[in-house]
C-alpha cells in the first residue's frame, strides 16, 4: 500500500511540475503581449525612436532586423547546404569527418556574445568595415552556420536510399543526384529547419552589440540607393536591431516611456519569433502534403 | 551473371566517363568542399584571434595569469589598476549551476510525463510549449526578468532583486528546452522490455521511474545538463540585464553581482582598443572560449558513456 501510495504522490508532483512549465510559458507570452500590445500602433512600428521624450517608436529597428535577417540568410544558406551536403554525401567514415563534426559542435555551442567579439576583432577591425550591417550579418553567419548545416544534413539523410540509387543508376553524377534528385526531396525539411534559425537570428542580440553597432543614422525611406550613407539598403552602415535596441532601452533608457516601448518592442519581438515558429510547422507540413499527394 | 556493382561507388565512377558529368560533379563537389573548409577556417580562425588578443596582457608581463583567476578586486582605473576576474568567475559558476539545479527536475518531470505518463498531451501540447520556449530570444528573457523576477523578489527579499538568484531563475527557464529535450531522447531510447520488466514484477510506475529508468538513463540525463550549463554559462544579455553588474565576489544569492558575460558586455564598448583595460577583456573571452571546449568534451565523454 505504501508504495502504491508514493506512486500516487509522484505522479502527482510530476504531473504538478509538467503544469507548472506550461503554466510559465502561458504566463510569459500573455504578460508580454498584455503589457506590450497597448502600445503597438501604426505610430509605433514606422516612426524614429526618441532619445529623451516621449513617444518614440521601433520603425528603423524593425526594418534594421528584417533586412539584416535576410542578409544574413543570402550568405548562410548557401554556405550551410553546401556544408551539408558534403556532411551527408561525400564525408567518408574517417578521422578528418570526426574532426569536421567535432569544429561543426564545437561552433555551436560557442557563446554568441565571443562570436560577436570575434565579428569586432576580423570583420570590424581588420576587414575596416566598422560597426555595419555588412559585419553583423557576417557575425550572424557563423553563429547560425552550424545550425543551418546540421538541418541541411539530416534533411539529406532523411532522403529514401532507394531514391539516390536511381538517380546514380540512370547514369547521372553525383552532384547531379544531390542536386536535383536529393535536395528538392529534402526542401521541406531545409525551408522548415530554416524557418526556425531564421527567427533565432532575429532575436539574437549579444553577437550584434560590437559588430552592428547600437546606433542608426537617420535613415531616408524614400532613398533606395544602396550606396548612399543615408539609405536605409546601404550594407555599409551602423545598424541598431530590435533586439539590441531592447537591451539598449532596458539598460540606458533615457525615455520617460522607456518602459513600455521595450514591453512594445518584446511583444513585436515575441510576435514575430510565434510567426516564424507556427509557420515553419505549417508550411512543412503543407508542402510535405503538396510533395506527397496526401491528405 | 556478372558479380554485383558496388552499388553507390561504381556507379560514380562509371558516370566519370563523360566530361560533361565530370565536370559538374567537379564543380559541386568543389562547392561542398570549399564551404566545409570555410567552416573549419572559421573556427581556427575565431579561436587564433581571440587568443592572440586575450593572451597580450600575459605575455607582455603586465599582469600574471593567477593574479587574473584569483585576484577578487576589479579596479581596471584604480591606482594601480587590479584586474582580478574571481568575482565574475565565481558569478558565471554560480548562476550556471543553480540555473542548472533549477531546471534539472522540471526537464526530468517534463520528460518522464511525455515518455511515461501521458504520451499523447505530451507531444501535441508540452513538447511544443517546450520548442517555444527556445525559441523566446534572450533580451525577452531578460527583460520580463527585470519587470517581473526582479520586482518580485525585491519584493519577497530584502535588497534590490538583482543578483545570483534573478539570473538563475531567468536562467534556468531558458536551458530548461535543451535539458528536456535531451532527456526525452533518453527516456525514448530505453527499451521497451526494461519498463515492462520491471512492471511485470509488480513494482509501480514511481518505483520503475525512480530505481530503473533514472539510473539507466543518468549518463544521457547528465549530457543534457552539462549542455544546460554550458548555455547558460555563455549567456550574455538576458544575465546582464538581471544580475546587477557589481564586480564583487558574491556572498549571498541576493547580492549584485556580475558573470565573465556581463563584464565584457558593459565595458568592452567603453575602453580604447589596445589599453591594458581592453585587453584584459579578451582575456576574459579567452576563458569563456576555452571553458566552451571543456564543456564540448564534458558532452562528448558524457555521450561515450551514455552509448556503453
Amino acid at each position: 500500500m505504501k508504495a502504491r501510495a508514493a506512486d500516487r504522490v509522484a505522479t502527482g508532483v510530476i504531473i504538478g511540475m509538467a503544469s507548472l512549465i506550461m503554466l510559465v510559458l502561458v504566463g510569459l507570452i500573455a504578460y508580454l503581449l498584455f503589457r506590450g500590445l497597448s502600445h503597438i500602433s501604426w505610430h509605433f512600428l514606422t516612426s524614429p525612436p526618441q532619445s529623451i521624450k516621449a513617444g518614440g517608436g521601433i520603425g528603423p529597428q524593425l526594418f534594421n532586423s528584417l533586412y539584416l535577417l535576410i542578409l544574413t540568410m543570402l550568405i548562410t544558406i548557401p554556405l550551410g547546404i553546401g556544408a551539408g551536403i558534403y556532411m551527408s554525401q561525400y564525408a567518408k567514415a574517417n578521422q578528418l569527418t570526426a574532426f569536421i563534426r567535432l569544429v561543426v559542435e564545437v561552433l555551436s555551442s560557442f557563446p554568441s556574445i565571443v562570436i560577436g567579439l570575434f565579428g569586432l576583432l576580423v570583420f570590424v577591425n581588420l576587414f575596416h568595415m566598422k560597426y555595419s550591417l555588412a559585419a553583423g550579418a557576417l557575425a550572424l553567419t557563423v553563429f547560425n552556420l552550424p545550425l543551418m548545416v546540421r538541418v541541411t544534413e539530416q534533411a539529406l539523410n532523411g532522403v529514401p536510399r532507394e531514391q539516390k540509387e536511381a538517380g546514380l543508376a540512370l547514369g547521372l553524377s553525383r552532384w547531379k543526384t544531390i542536386s536535383s534528385i536529393m535536395l528538392p526531396m529534402a526542401f521541406p525539411a531545409i525551408l522548415t529547419g530554416t524557418i526556425l534559425a531564421a527567427g533565432r537570428v532575429f532575436g539574437e542580440a549579444a553577437a550584434l552589440l560590437f559588430t552592428a553597432g547600437m546606433t542608426t543614422p537617420r535613415l531616408d525611406f524614400g532613398n533606395w540607393n544602396p550606396l548612399d550613407s543615408h539609405s536605409p539598403l546601404n550594407p555599409f552602415r551602423p545598424a541598431e536591431t530590435l533586439a539590441v535596441h531592447i537591451w539598449k532601452i532596458n539598460s540606458e533608457g533615457r525615455a520617460p516611456d522607456a518602459p513600455e516601448i521595450a514591453a512594445g518592442a518584446s511583444a513585436v519581438l515575441i510576435i514575430v519569433v510565434l510567426l516564424f515558429n507556427f509557420g515553419a510547422r505549417w508550411l512543412g507540413r503543407a508542402i510535405y502534403r503538396k510533395f506527397t499527394a496526401t491528405k | 551473371m556478372n558479380a554485383p556493382v558496388r552499388s553507390v561507388e561504381a556507379a560514380g565512377d562509371r558516370v566519370a566517363r563523360f566530361p560533361q558529368h565530370k565536370r559538374e560533379e567537379w564543380i559541386g563537389r568543389l562547392y561542398a568542399y570549399a564551404c566545409v573548409a570555410l567552416l573549419v577556417v572559421t573556427i581556427f580562425s575565431i579561436v587564433w584571434f581571440i587568443a592572440s588578443k586575450g593572451l597580450t596582457p600575459f605575455v607582455s608581463g603586465a599582469i600574471r595569469f593567477s593574479d587574473l583567476l584569483f585576484g577578487r578586486v576589479w579596479k581596471p582605473e584604480g591606482e594601480p589598476a587590479l584586474f582580478g576576474a574571481l568575482p565574475f568567475l565565481a558569478g558565471s559558476a554560480y548562476v550556471s549551476f543553480l540555473a542548472a539545479a533549477i531546471a534539472s527536475p522540471f526537464g526530468f518531470c517534463a520528460a518522464v510525463f511525455m515518455t511515461q505518463i501521458a504520451p499523447k498531451l505530451g507531444r501535441t501540447v508540452l513538447q511544443p510549449a517546450i520548442e517555444l520556449l527556445a525559441g523566446i530570444p534572450s533580451v525577452v528573457y531578460g527583460f520580463v526578468g527585470l519587470s517581473v523576477i526582479v520586482p518580485f523578489l525585491r519584493e519577497v527579499f530584502e535588497g534590490q532583486g538583482y543578483g545570483i538568484l534573478a539570473g538563475s531563475l531567468v536562467l534556468s527557464i531558458m536551458i530548461l528546452p535543451t535539458i528536456t529535450s535531451i532527456a526525452t531522447d533518453a527516456l525514448h531510447t530505453l527499451p521497451a522490455g526494461l519498463k515492462e520488466g520491471s512492471f511485470a514484477l509488480g513494482a509501480t510506475r514511481w518505483q520503475t521511474i525512480y530505481r530503473l529508468i533514472l539510473p539507466t538513463t543518468l549518463p544521457s540525463l547528465l549530457t543534457g545538463i552539462v549542455l544546460g550549463i554550458s548555455r547558460a554559462f555563455g549567456e550574455a544579455l538576458a544575465v546582464q540585464m538581471v544580475i546587477g553588474n557589481a564586480p564583487f565576489v558574491p556572498t549571498s544569492l541576493l547580492q549584485s553581482a556580475a558573470t565573465l558575460t556581463s563584464i565584457i558586455t558593459l565595458e568592452m564598448g567603453n575602453t580604447i582598443g589596445g589599453s591594458l583595460h581592453n585587453n584584459t577583456l579578451w582575456s576574459l573571452a579567452l576563458i569563456l572560449l576555452m571553458m566552451t571546449f571543456l564543456f564540448v568534451f564534458a558532452v562528448r565523454f558524457l555521450e561515450r558513456r551514455a552509448k556503453r
